[in-house]
């Protein structure tokens, strides 16, 4: 059942980077908490995109995640870690699962506009309400650990990596039931899938909202790696943009991908804005533009092709 | 009084320039079936273009009056070279891939082009007022209004009536609404699909470039133009039906007239409203107010 | 089915349909293009909804159900273009349709990989004649070997009722008997009442009890074939004025 290549490989790679980390300098850490929290947000997205559905408003869920963390802070004090993360992928998942009631009957270009709509009036609604922080956002306390303030970042980055290498690993077992498998054959042929005798509807929406429970997750633990939140990175449209690019980019073969993917963008923006700020969007679109006309199935694909890696699917 | 004609000239001349914007977006989408992210750099291009120049001409002493024209001149060639090179190097190519994937390479297309205005124009704000100071002002109802804020409506009126004019009186309107329709069978008729295309998408350019270089003396020209444009295009798109630009005219009223309410009346709400108005239609009428008549496919 | 009617605006696509079907019969439903029977098997099914009239199932009112619950009432149906999944192989398709004839929401959580559904997919595999085709990729494979997936995939829910929409529209006349031979005895062993939509008379002569032939959406005869294909009506308005109509 978690037995395959994928798990173990995860399984691997997680106590190897949690080990790693203690003795990396501190700004290594840094990227991969920013990136590895952003990668749980893709691997719901994935999911989708695998059902052939594209959304460009999961900054909605994402904004939600990193904003419950703020809101928690500042109204009620709260700084444990666990409960943050709690907090921000139930609110998140919470909202996913009504919208999901009408999303799940949408597809293609409208599908991903009404996400992009929704995800715009939070966006509104934050930008212009001073209580919620408008434009400034807010600063976000240092987490603690059931009731321990941590010296470093290293703890946060290592719970960082087991949520990410847990949900990874649920994930690639959910890609493996007759649920999961529906996400290719609802894309290929609904018609079919409801022919055969399942609810096209039900199935969305279980995507849907796992992802919106995903992402909500990802938000809080951006908010928390990156000490603030703020409208203009985590909930407008471009951050939006920005998740389906990384979705794109790591490609859908794999749930190992998210995570290669989300660490070449966060390595990517890093250097980008270091060499040439001005050039930064250039360099992500032109990335965009190359996988979509010659690297269609993403840096994954890329990689099963020069390692001969096997893909379970 | 006065605020509600305020409020009114304020929504018409946001409508305006949407309706301009949206023009290109919803011809684009209702021919080629694309949704053209990158339509909000043809704005942006067109602000700083016209933006550029009418400094360049005025520090060279050449009268004020010449800004209109390059107002104009800007968002032909801005269209014109940006629409070309889009669409027969990119575009061309992808037409047979999925609709959502379009998207996903012209807002690609999008961020390249706005990184390539950083690059070319810089990062400081630009001040073109030159056209808008000529116009002076007037006085109507007991408020002072620019003229040139009023003749956008005029300008806006002027592409409505030469949209409609286009589509119902000349061949080749009839020739666009036949792609519109059914591409397969306007091929199957004989028009030269691929040619409508790419001229289709031009004109789209144009449009977007006249946006962006008409407003830009109104305000400042500055990066993340496009940014904000874009959605509430997409917002317009949406409620007045992709394809029609009958819909594309109601639709930017309702948001230009909305937004104008909000700014004036309730501050907090004015973004919101916008979206919530389109995430409501997408909820009860996804096709949007007007879109055209789809065909029945068996 | 009773006094079913279809109408699409003016145009009357069945008109006072009135038939019954019992367990076991192979009908053969023929009829000019326009005649009204792929809506006849859309509205079956549930693909449409029909302007007025009912359709019984062993009692149950079928008419206003989802086609999903239709299919779990025991009502399948093939396609005239086969509907499968194309980027993925023979074996996948059918393990998904395998998977899902469980149709417990909670069994779609566990594992669809397991011994016990391989064994059914080599059953399948075996009694279509599509174990060469195991891992291939839909898209790679010819029209008649889609069609035949298409139907398995339709009977693997074990249906009571199947409905095959011109299951040799596509299938070279060389084939065709082959190919209907393999589908018909894979049919019988199961029992199942099925229906035909079919232009090629040869087949419908050759397989099927009984007759129905629509033309304008009204059934104009319901005979056994070879009084079917002698009917004056039928030759008239189905047939044509030549003796057979020959597939492609």
């Amino acid at each position: 059942m978690f037995n395959d290549k994928t798990s173990k490989f995860l399984l691997v790679a997680g106590l190897l980077l949690i080990l790693g980390g203690a003795f990396a300098p501190n700004w290594i850490v840094n990227q991969f908490m920013f990136g590895f929290s952003r990668a749980l947000a893709i691997l719901g997205l994935m999911v989708l995109w695998r059902t052939g559905l594209v959304s460009f408003g999961h900054a909605f869920y994402f904004g939600l995640g990193a904003y419950a963390v703020a809101i928690l802070d500042i109204k009620l004090g709260v700084t444990d870690v666990f409960l943050r993360l709690i907090a921000g992928a139930l609110v998140a998942g919470t909202a996913g699962f009504l919208v999901g009631f009408i999303m799940r009957n949408y597809r293609d270009i409208f599908f991903a506009m009404l996400n992009t709509a929704i995800s715009m009036v939070l966006f509104g609604i934050v930008v212009k309400t001073e209580a919620l922080g408008s434009t400034d956002g807010f600063a976000i306390s240092m987490s603690t650990i059931l009731g321990v303030s941590p010296e470093t970042k290293y703890p946060l980055f290592v719970i960082i990596t087991l949520v990410g290498m847990v949900s990874a690993i649920l994930v690639n077992y959910y890609l493996k039931t007759t649920f999961g498998k529906l996400t290719t054959a609802i894309r290929d042929n609904e018609i079919r899938v409801e022919y055969l005798g399942f609810s096209v509807a039900h199935a969305i929406h279980l995507k849907y909202s796992i992802s919106a429970i995903l992402a909500g997750g990802a938000g809080a633990l951006m908010a928390m790696s990156l000490g603030q939140v703020d409208p203009e990175s985590m909930i407008n449209w471009t951050v939006s943009g920005e998740l389906v690019f990384i979705t794109i980019l790591s490609g859908p073969g794999n749930v190992i991908a998210p995570f290669i993917g989300s660490l070449v963008f966060e390595v990517l923006r890093t250097y980008a804005f270091e060499l040439a700020p001005q050039a930064w969007q250039l360099i992500m679109g032109a990335t965009f533009l190359t996988i979509i006309f010659f690297i269609p199935g993403g840096i994954w694909s890329v990689l099963e092709k020069i390692g001969g890696k096997k893909n379970d699917k | 009084m006065d605020t509600f004609l305020t409020i009114l000239l304020d929504g018409l001349q946001f409508s305006s320039y949407l309706f301009i914007v949206s023009a290109g977006l919803t011809i684009i989408f209702g021919v080629m079936k694309i949704l053209n992210v990158a339509h909000g750099s043809f704005y942006a291009w067109g602000a700083y273009t016209a933006a550029f120049f009418i400094g360049k001409f005025s520090d060279m002493g050449m009268p004020d009056a010449l800004g209109f024209l390059i107002i104009i001149a800007a968002a032909v060639v801005v269209g014109v070279v940006l629409g070309f090179i889009i669409e027969q190097g990119i575009l061309k190519y992808m037409y047979q891939r999925d609709e959502v994937l379009i998207v996903l390479a012209t807002f690609g297309l999008f961020l390249v082009l706005e990184d390539i205005i950083l690059i070319a124009f810089g990062t400081d704000p630009y001040f073109a007022y030159q056209p808008m100071a000529l116009l002076a002002a007037v006085e109507i109802g007991g408020i002072t209004r620019d003229v040139y804020g009023l003749t956008l409506i005029g300008v806006a009126t002027l592409v409505a009536i030469g949209c409609w004019w286009l589509l119902n009186k000349t061949k080749w309107g009839t020739i666009l609404k036949a792609v519109i329709f059914d591409r397969e069978m306007g091929i199957s008729m004989g028009i030269n699909v691929p040619l409508v295309y790419t001229l289709t998408f031009i004109g789209g350019a144009i449009l977007g470039g006249l946006g962006g270089a008409y407003i830009a003396p109104t305000i400042s020209v500055a990066p993340g133009l496009g940014t904000e444009v874009i959605v509430l295009s997409f917002a317009v798109v949406v409620v007045g039906g992709m394809g029609s630009i009958v819909g594309a005219a109601i639709g930017s009223l309702i948001i230009g007239l909305l937004r104008a309410v909000a700014v004036h009346e309730l501050p907090q709400v004015e973004l919101f409203v916008v979206f919530a108005v389109m995430a409501v239609v997408l909820v009860f009428r996804p096709e949007g107010l007007f879109a055209p008549a789809k065909p029945r496919k068996i | 089915m009773r006094d079913l009617v279809k109408k699409f605006g003016a145009v009357v696509a069945a008109n006072d349909i009135n038939v019954d079907i019992s367990k076991g019969e192979i009908v053969g439903i023929i009829g000019a293009n326009g005649a009204g029977k792929t809506c006849f098997v859309n509205m079956v099914t549930g693909y449409l909804p029909p302007t007025a009239g009912s359709i019984k199932f062993e009692g149950e009112e079928l008419v206003g159900l989802e086609t999903r619950k239709i299919t779990h009432a025991g009502i399948s149906r093939s396609f005239q273009v086969s509907q499968v999944f194309h980027s993925m192989t023979v074996g996948e398709n059918l393990m998904i349709a395998l998977a899902i004839a469980n149709n417990r929401a909670l069994d779609a959580l566990s594992l669809m990989d397991t011994p016990e559904l391989r064994s059914k997919l080599d059953n399948v595999l075996n009694r279509y004649k599509l174990n060469a085709q195991k891992d291939i990729t839909v898209s790679a494979l010819a029209q008649g070997v889609r069609k035949l997936l298409d139907i398995a995939m339709a009977v693997v829910s074990k249906p009571r009722i199947l409905l095959l929409d011109e299951p040799t529209s596509g299938i070279s006349v060389e084939e065709k008997f082959d190919f209907m031979d393999i589908v018909m005895g894979a049919l019988k062993e199961d029992g199942v009442t099925v229906l035909f939509v079919e232009h090629d008379m040869e087949i419908v002569a050759r397989y099927v009890s009984r007759v129905l032939a629509f033309y304008q959406g009204e059934i104009i005869a319901d005979m056994p074939p070879k009084k079917a294909l002698a009917d004056k009506k039928v030759q008239e308005f189905v047939i044509g004025k030549e003796h057979h109509k020959k597939k492609k």
